[in-house]
Order: C-alpha cells, then structure tokens, then sequence
C-alpha cells in the first residue's frame, strides 16, 4: 500500500535511540535526556503523520484487507518434517480503529514521560536506555498483529519496568518491583499456554495451498480456520475454549488490574517515580483491556457472549471498590492510583455492554482515562518535587501560594469526575448508554453509576484538603509552574478540552472498526449456535 | 568376533579415536614440555575442532559400530548421537576457554595437565554415554564419566569444600551407579541380551515378568538420574557444584547432564519404542510406565529446583538448584515420548548450553575479582562492570524464559510438544514453575543493580578476551531469540537415531 513502513519506524526508533544513548558518554547528561525527548518528540510526529493518512473508513478486526499501514513478511520459516509441518512466524503489524488510539496515546505519553524524566538525577544513561526500551515494547503492542510478535514486546516490557521501579522508585521499590514483575509474568505465562493451544488449532492456508499452523491474530479470528482436532477448536467439543478464555482474561486483567488482581498497583504506583507512574497509569492498564478486545473478544466470541454478565460484575466491582479505597488514602499517589482502578472499571463495563455506545465509550474511555491519569499523576509529581511529601493532610491552602498550578489541578480533577465539556463525560456517559442499553446487564450498570458519585466524593475532597482552605505555612516559599511543568501539562489539558468538545476528533477513528466488531460478534454468535456437537 | 567386524567400525570411531588419542598426548606433552599450561589448552582446542570435523563427517552414517551376528551393534553412530557430541564438543571448547582465564585454578597450575587429560577423560565417555546401545558400555561409559570428574570436583587440593564436593561425588555415584548395575544385570537375566535392540525384540515377543522389569528399569534410573541429576537422585548437585572449580561445575551442568539425557533418550526409544508413528509419536511397550514415570518425576524435579533454589544466598549453589530445575524441564519433554518432545530436547539443549555456560562464565570472571560467589558481594556490581552485570541478566533472562532471549525458544517447543500431546496440567505445573524461577534469577539482578555497592568501587576493567566471550555468547543467546531458525534446523536433522 505505503512505501514507508511507518509502523516499524514508530515501533523501533525508540531502540535505536536506546543504542545511541548506550554510545553517549555518561557524564553527558543533557545529551542523554535531549535524546530521550527528541526520539519520543518525532513519535509523536510519526503518529501524527499517521493518523493524517488514516483512512476512517476502513474496519479491521476481523478483516485482513482493511488493517491500514500493514507490514507483513515471513520472519521464520522452517519445512519440517511431516508431523511438525511448516512452522512459520510472520512479522506482522497493522493498525484498525481500536488500535490506532492507544497507539497515538503511547506516542503523546512516551513524550510527556520523556520531558518528565528530566528531574531524574543518577544513573541517567541506564534510566534513558530502560526507558526507551520500554517505548518499544509498549508501541510494539499495540501494532502487532501476530501472536508470536505480540507476545515478545508484551514481555519485553517486563524487564524495564522492573528496573525503571527498582532503581529509581522511592524506599520501598525493591519489593513494588519484583511484585510487579512476579504479577504480569503469572498473567502472561497463561497468555503464552492460551497461544500456543491457538497455535495447534488453527491453520492459515499459504500461497502454495498448504495448511499451516499460525500465530495470525486475524486467522484466528475465522471459525472456518480451527481444525477438528485441535487443542482449542470450536469444533471440538470440550470445554477446554472456555478455560483458555479464562487464562487469557486473567493474564489481560492483572494488567487492567482488575480486582482481585489489582494489588500490585498502588505498590507500583506509590514507589514508580513520576515518570513511570505517569507511563504505567498512560499506557501500560490500557494493554490489559486492548488485549481483551483485540484478542478474547473476536477469538472467542461464543464465551464472551456467555460471560459479559461477568465482565461487567467485575468491571462494577472496580469502579465502586477503587472508589471507596481512593477515598480511604492518606497518600496523595495512592489516591489516584486507587481512582485508576475505578475508571478501569468504566472501561470494562463498555466492552461487556458488545454494541457500538459501549464499546466505543470503551476504547474512548481508555484514551481519556490515559490523558487524564497523566494529568494527575504529574501534578502529584510537581507537588512531590517540591515538598518531598506525599500525604493528603500534610497541605493546605496550596492554591493561595501556587494559583497556576491549582487551576490545571481543578481542571484535571473536574475531567476525572466526568464534568460535561471535557473529554471523560464523553468516554462515560457513552459507557452507560451502551451499558444501559444491554438487559442483561442493565441492574449493574446502575449499581456502578454509584461510582461517579464517590468519584466526585474522593476527588473534591481531596481538592479541599490540599488546595483549598488556610495555607499550611511551612509551604509557603513553594514556586509556581516552571517551564517544563507547563510544557507537561497543557498539551494535555488542550487534548482533553478539545476532545470534551468536539469527540468525533477521536470517536470518528475507532467508528467503523467498533461496529465492524460489533457487527463480527453478533454475526459469530449466530455461526457459533448453528454448529451441531 | 571376525576381525573385519572390528576394522569396519574404526572409520565410524574416528572422533572416539582422536579423543583417545589426545589423552595420549597431552599426558607426553605434560612430561616433555616445561610451559604445560601454556601448551595444553592449545592442544586441547584444535583436538576438539579435528573431532568436531570426524563428528559433523559421521553425521548422517546411520550406522554401527561392532557389529554381531544379527547385525545389531555396540555403538550406534547417528544424527541424534552426533547431536550430543557436538553439544558434548562445543561446551568443552567453551570450558577450555574459561580454563584459561580461571584464576581459581591457578594455584594448581603444576597439575593442569591431569586437568586436561581427565576432562578428555570424561569426553570420550561421554561419546560412548551418547551412542552406546550395549548396556554393559553404557555402565562402563558411566563409570568412566563419573570417576574423571570425582577427581575434577577435587581438582583443587587446597579447598576443603572441594575435596568435601569430591567425596560427596564420589560416594553418591558410586551408590547409583551401583544400584544401576543391579538393575542391568536383572535385566541380563530376564533376556539374555545385554543389547538394546535385542533387549526390545525381547520385550516385545514375550511377556515376561513385570514385577522383575519394572524393579530393573528403576534400578537402572538410579544411575541416569544420577548423571542427570533428577529428584530423588539429586542431593549431590548443590554441594558439588558450589564445591567444585567452576569450570568443572559449568561443565556438569551442561555436558554431562546432555549425555544423561541422550542415555536415557536413546534407552526408552530404542528400547522400549517399537516404531514412530506418522505423527511423531512414539509407540511404547506397554511393559513400563515410562510416561507416568516421567511426568511424576519431571514434576518433582522441577518443583524441588525451583523452591529450594528460592533460598540459596550463594550462585553457584542457586545455579546448581536451577540446573535441576532445567532437568525437571527437559524431563517434562521426554515425558510426552514423541519426535515432537525429543525436537524439544534437542533445541532446549543447545540454547541451554549457551545460556548456562555463560552465566558460569560471568561467575568465574566476577570471583577473578572479587573473590567470592556470595551474592550479598555481587551488590552493586552492576555500575562496576555494566558489561558483566548486562551479560548475566541476559543469561539469567534466558534461564527464566522470557522474550527476546533464547531461553523463550527452549521452553516454547516444550509447551508445544505438551499442547500437543495434550498434557495440560504438566504444562500448567511447568509454566507456574518458570514464574517461580524469576524471582531467584532476578535477584540476582536485584543484588547486581538495585542494591548499592558496600564501598564506592571504581570502574572494574577485564582483559579483552573475557570481554568478548561474555559479549559474543550474551549477542548468541539474544540472537537465537530473535532468529532461532538455525537452532530449529539442527534439531530437526538429529532427530533420527539408528534403526527408527
């Protein structure tokens, strides 16, 4: 289609800074940290040069033909003998709808986290290398479209988070880290079981007509592709289908985190240092919940069906139980990271909803929810640097002595709470529509709209005790937004007033590929309940 | 026998011979010469490189050597066979070079030509270990295995854990070994035959007594185990291990636990597999339970590794812990006896090769330093020697599994092969293992690079050579993650053993 294989640009340039960083010299440190911040500044403009020739009309999901920036060749392909058959890994990316804004987030956060990291102040050359590391891992993600392909950038992130919370985390890194790394790789190991009994369910026919075994995300998609015999077939009548969907769900959910699998965040969150909270909150949760659409939902449409009753429960549970334990925090981090848990609920409360306002709402919400987690985790950030302290009560009255900075804060708080005319009303309120609009779930979702209720609750209060009311003066020499503050938080501010006003910017991108899933999921259960064991 | 018998299989023993000989010459070299040490890693490398040649000429000769009347043999001499040797061969090139750079050997450097003669010694051995279809040269290749590297536990005379390491050896593999002695002669006495092939048409055609055949495969376990260092055969491995020079540990780790596993391969396939179906798996007498067998033991084995790993506050002590853990591994891929389970082995064996010897490898150079192996001295050691300190979180990545190193690879075509064959809860219980294992591998890196160093250290330099090999094998173990094609196709052309 395209010369320029944009994907792989966006994908691995970040790597490729990552060597030049290794060659720096280490007592270079503005060179270092330029680097970082220029390598994620032409992300940004890769992503931006993207989406000007994305073309909304195209769907993807389940359609090879309409993925847009495809980049498709064989990686690894060895002629076996006759049981083995031909084993083939492709290095396949591509872009639909639900992809391309978590890919546009990842670059705009990547940039921001880059700018942020200037405060960091030893080790730099590992902390930038890990960092942009990172980078690759997460965009990788998000474009891959091979099983194999996927799975190699969702655990080469592993390794730089741990590190990036481990060195340069607050006291208790050691043991946020390994709880982290200890979580997602329990997660993911499931993921790498559920793959491989993908693998030896489906075929994908090549150009010379032979059969063969594939990691082809969108070929697993076909009902048609599953062999009779196969692990994880629909044809085969076990109900092997519905504990691999299980597996998978739970590898995606820690990383959402849904309850109960939620406890190493505000571990993660607490000791990350700004920067990688602002990452982790941004991008990383987002994986968990694309990964479900990207993969149990088209893969296994039948027990989706089945079980959205669950997901939405679950999805419920997040939004109510992250709001009353954010309302229970005494440190500020923990706070938000808590109010992370609760909007992740809103998300998977979308997708249980499977019609287009929900699943919209959905993916929008995971968009908003990165932009605006950002914000926060940011402000925490600046008010950390200053006063080395994160506790709710220890402040007061910040907004007589730092006016500037408490309006972005009144502002990233009301896009938190869903105030209509920034962009989370949009991403929320289509939830529940779509929420709303599906019976089966319909009691839960006005069970869960108690959560913005608390929202509001723990998100004004917190407003109140630290910003509002007699300044505490022993912060009374605090300075206001520096220039690097600024340059962190308005464009961020910007995206999400623009999106609050004006959403199709973004709910334009993701239509037809929603309602081609939507459409896909409707039309799978009906093939799915014609087949006869 | 007639002698044409005999001449017709020396051009199928050239390797053999070769190593043979270099025994030979490296025991007149350490009499003549007066800079053994400087002479003999050099004899030893290109002798290796002239039996690497005979082994990859041998590669597809299908054949055997010593032939008897029924035209079955002593020595098979196959693509599966020369697998093992080359693997056999590689990691003692790799060993040899870390010999010289070794400065824990270096106080006995006047008895460094023993080194070499016995570490000759327990290759050739292991070439028989590897293709040996006779049980009674099995039992010798054991024992000729076992007694070189009893000594080479021992090698240093000046550190008691050594000696301790040696004894400890040396009592336990003479008990197995023994015990495995029993087992071959219960199995003398059931068939008559001591060879493979005579021993399954045995099987096959009669009955016999289940009670007695079953005792003797057990029995003999206990001699495999022991080189392979399965549970409940295992309680040597940490103690030799820390005890012995590292070389040598690195070396058991890797070479001698290959020829445990080629054994035992080449035994239930040869032995107990009447034929391979189209599909890859392998038809086994129903005589023994080798799958329940394997799978009880690859679960244990795995399991104790990884939980008494957890503990180990010295590395070399953890590593010997994980290598059990990496045979409960290996185990598990046998346990699904099928082509599609040895291809499993056979990957897993040459990236586990390369990922285990190079985290010895960075051990030895990091004790050259710092003169320990305790990992509460490795704190900080990161910023010291970012080179080493990268390399060995490569290696120990690799040991764990995870993308893009090579070690995903291993352990990918075993939960292939177990999908396969539709053992999910072996691969449920292996997948939860590997979890487990990350935590003692990352520690490691914990120690290495969260921790700061006791006093500020400047920059460690090392000499250039042993900056190359921890780079090239670190490059290897990433590149064979990323494009593991070659690995896949050597395994894939071993796969044939004589006769199936």
């Amino acid at each position: 289609m395209q010369q320029v294989p944009f994907l792989s640009l966006i994908t691995f340039l970040p790597l490729f800074g990552m060597i030049i960083i290794l060659l720096l010299p280490k007592s270079n440190e503005k060179a270092i940290k330029s680097v970082s911040i220029i390598i994620t500044g032409i992300q940004v403009v890769l992503a931006g040069m993207i989406w000007s020739m994305y073309n909304y009309s195209l769907g993807g999901i389940n359609n090879q033909a309409t993925y847009q920036f495809v980049e498709k060749f064989r990686w690894i392909e060895i002629a076996t003998v006759s049981w083995l058959g031909t084993i083939k890994v492709d290095y396949f990316m591509g872009i639909d709808g639900l992809s391309a804004p978590l890919l546009f987030l990842t670059a705009l956060i990547s940039f921001i986290a880059a700018i942020s990291s200037w405060k960091i102040d030893h080790s730099l050359k590992g902390y930038h290398a890990m960092y942009l590391l990172l980078v690759t891992g997460m965009v990788g993600v998000f474009v891959s479209l091979d099983l194999f392909l996927f799975y190699i950038f969702w655990e080469l992130m592993l390794l730089p988070m741990y590190f990036l919370i481990g060195i340069w985390g607050g006291p208790r890194k050691e043991y946020a880290a390994i709880k982290f790394f200890i979580y997602t790789l329990f997660g993911s190991v499931f993921l790498l079981l559920v793959m491989i009994g993908l693998y030896l369910s489906a075929t994908e026919t090549l150009a010379n007509g032979t059969k063969v075994f594939t990691f082809n995300m969108i070929a697993l998609m076909d009902p048609q592709n599953y062999t009779q015999t196969g692990i994880l077939s629909p044809l085969n009548p076990n109900n092997l289908r519905f504990v691999a969907y299980i597996a998978m769900f739970v590898g995606f959910a820690i990383k959402i985190p849904m309850f109960p699998f939620h406890t190493w965040l505000p571990d993660a969150h607490v000791e990350a240092p700004t920067a990688i909270s602002v990452i982790l909150a941004g991008v990383l949760l987002k994986m968990g919940t694309y990964g479900i659409l990207r993969l149990n939902f088209p893969i296994f449409p039948e027990i989706t069906q089945q079980l959205v009753w669950w997901i939405a429960l679950f999805g419920a549970i997040n939004i109510i139980y992250g709001a009353l334990c954010a309302m229970a925090q005494k440190d500020f981090k923990k706070l938000i990271a808590y109010s992370s848990v609760s909007h992740m609920g809103f998300v998977m409360l979308g997708m249980a909803s499977l019609n287009t306002a929900g699943i919209s709402g959905a993916v929008f919400q995971m968009f908003n929810h990165g932009t605006i987690t950002a914000m926060l985790f940011l402000i925490v950030g600046v008010i950390y640097d200053r006063a080395h302290t994160r506790g709710l009560d220890d402040f007061g009255g910040l907004a007589v002595q730092m006016p500037i900075y408490t309006g972005f804060v009144s502002f990233a708080f009301f896009a938190a709470i869903g105030l209509p005319g920034l962009s989370g009303f949009i991403s929320e309120a289509f939830v529940f529509l779509g929420a709303f609009s599906n019976v089966q779930i319909r009691v839960i979702t006005v069970v869960s709209t108690l959560g913005i209720l608390l929202g509001a609750g723990y998100m004004l209060w917190t407003l109140q005790r630290v910003y509002l009311g007699k300044l505490n003066e022993k912060w009374n020499k605090l300075p206001d937004l520096d220039f690097r503050e600024y340059a962190m938080l308005v464009p961020l501010a910007v995206i999400i007033l623009i999106l609050g006003v004006y959403p199709s910017f973004m709910l334009d991108l993701m239509n037809s590929s929603v309602n081609t899933m939507v459409t896909f999921m409707a039309k799978s259960q009906t093939f799915f309940s014609s087949i006869q064991f | 026998m007639p002698l044409t018998y005999f001449f017709d299989s020396i051009p199928l023993l050239y390797p053999e011979i070769v190593i043979s000989a270099l025994i030979a010459i490296i025991v007149l070299a350490d009499l003549i010469t007066s800079k053994v040490e400087k002479v003999l890693p050099y004899i030893s490398l290109i002798g290796l490189a002239v039996a690497f040649y005979f082994v990859t000429d041998n590669y597809n000769a299908n054949a055997m050597a010593f032939l008897n009347d029924t035209g079955k043999g002593m020595v098979a001499v196959d693509s599966f066979g020369s697998f093992f040797k080359m693997i056999i061969l590689i990691s003692s090139f790799l060993v040899i070079l870390f010999t010289i750079l070794s400065k824990e050997l270096h106080d006995s450097m006047d008895r460094i030509g023993e080194y070499y003669t016995l570490i000759f010694g327990m290759i050739l051995g292991m070439f028989f270990m590897v293709s040996s279809t006779n049980l009674i040269l099995l039992y010798l290749s054991i024992e000729l295995v076992s007694l070189s590297s009893y000594v080479l536990a021992g090698f240093i005379k000046t550190s008691t854990r050594s000696a301790e390491a040696s004894l400890k050896y040396l009592i336990f593999g003479a008990a197995s070994t023994g015990i495995m002695l029993f087992g071959i002669s219960i199995v003398y006495g059931l068939t008559g035959s001591v060879n493979l092939y005579e021993i399954s048409y045995l099987f096959q055609v009669t009955a016999g007594n289940k009670f007695l055949l079953n005792l003797s495969m057990i029995l003999m376990f206990a001699g495999i185990g022991y080189k392979i260092s399965s549970v409940p055969f295992h309680f040597w491995t940490p103690d030799v291990y820390e005890g012995a020079p590292t070389t040598i540990t690195a070396y058991l780790s890797v070479a001698s636990k290959a020829a445990g596993f080629a054994l035992l391969i080449r035994l239930i396939k040869t032995g107990f597999s009447v034929e391979t179906s189209t599909l890859g798996a392998w038809v086994v007498l129903p005589s023994f339970y080798w799958q329940d067998f394997l799978v009880l033991l690859s679960i244990l084995t795995m399991t104790l590794g990884n939980f008494a790993a957890l503990w180990q506050s010295n590395i070399k002590r953890m590593l010997a812990y994980s290598s059990i853990a990496h045979a409960g591994y290996l185990l598990a891929a046998l346990a699904v006896l099928s082509d599609q389970g040895l291809i499993a082995i056979l990957i897993y064996f040459a990236i586990y090769m390369l990922m285990n010897l190079g985290a010895f490898l960075v051990v030895i150079i990091i004790r050259n330093k710092i003169n320990s192996e305790e990992l509460s001295d490795y704190d900080g050691l990161g910023y010291s020697m970012p080179l080493m300190g990268v390399s060995l979180g490569v290696f120990l990545i690799s040991l764990t599994g995870l993308p893009p190193t090579a070690g995903f690879i291993g352990k990918l075509y075993i939960f292939l092969a177990l999908l396969d064959a539709k053992m999910i809860v072996l691969s449920v219980i292996m997948v939860l293992n590997s979890v487990v294992s990350l935590y003692y591998y990352v520690r490691v890196l914990k120690h290495m690079f969260l921790n700061k160093p006791k006093e500020e250290v400047a920059h460690i330099k090392f000499p250039l050579a042993e900056n190359i090999y921890a780079s090239v094998l670190a490059v290897a173990v990433i590149f064979f993650g990323i494009y593991f094609a070659p690995v896949i196709n050597w395994a894939k052309n071993s796969l044939s053993l004589f006769g199936f």
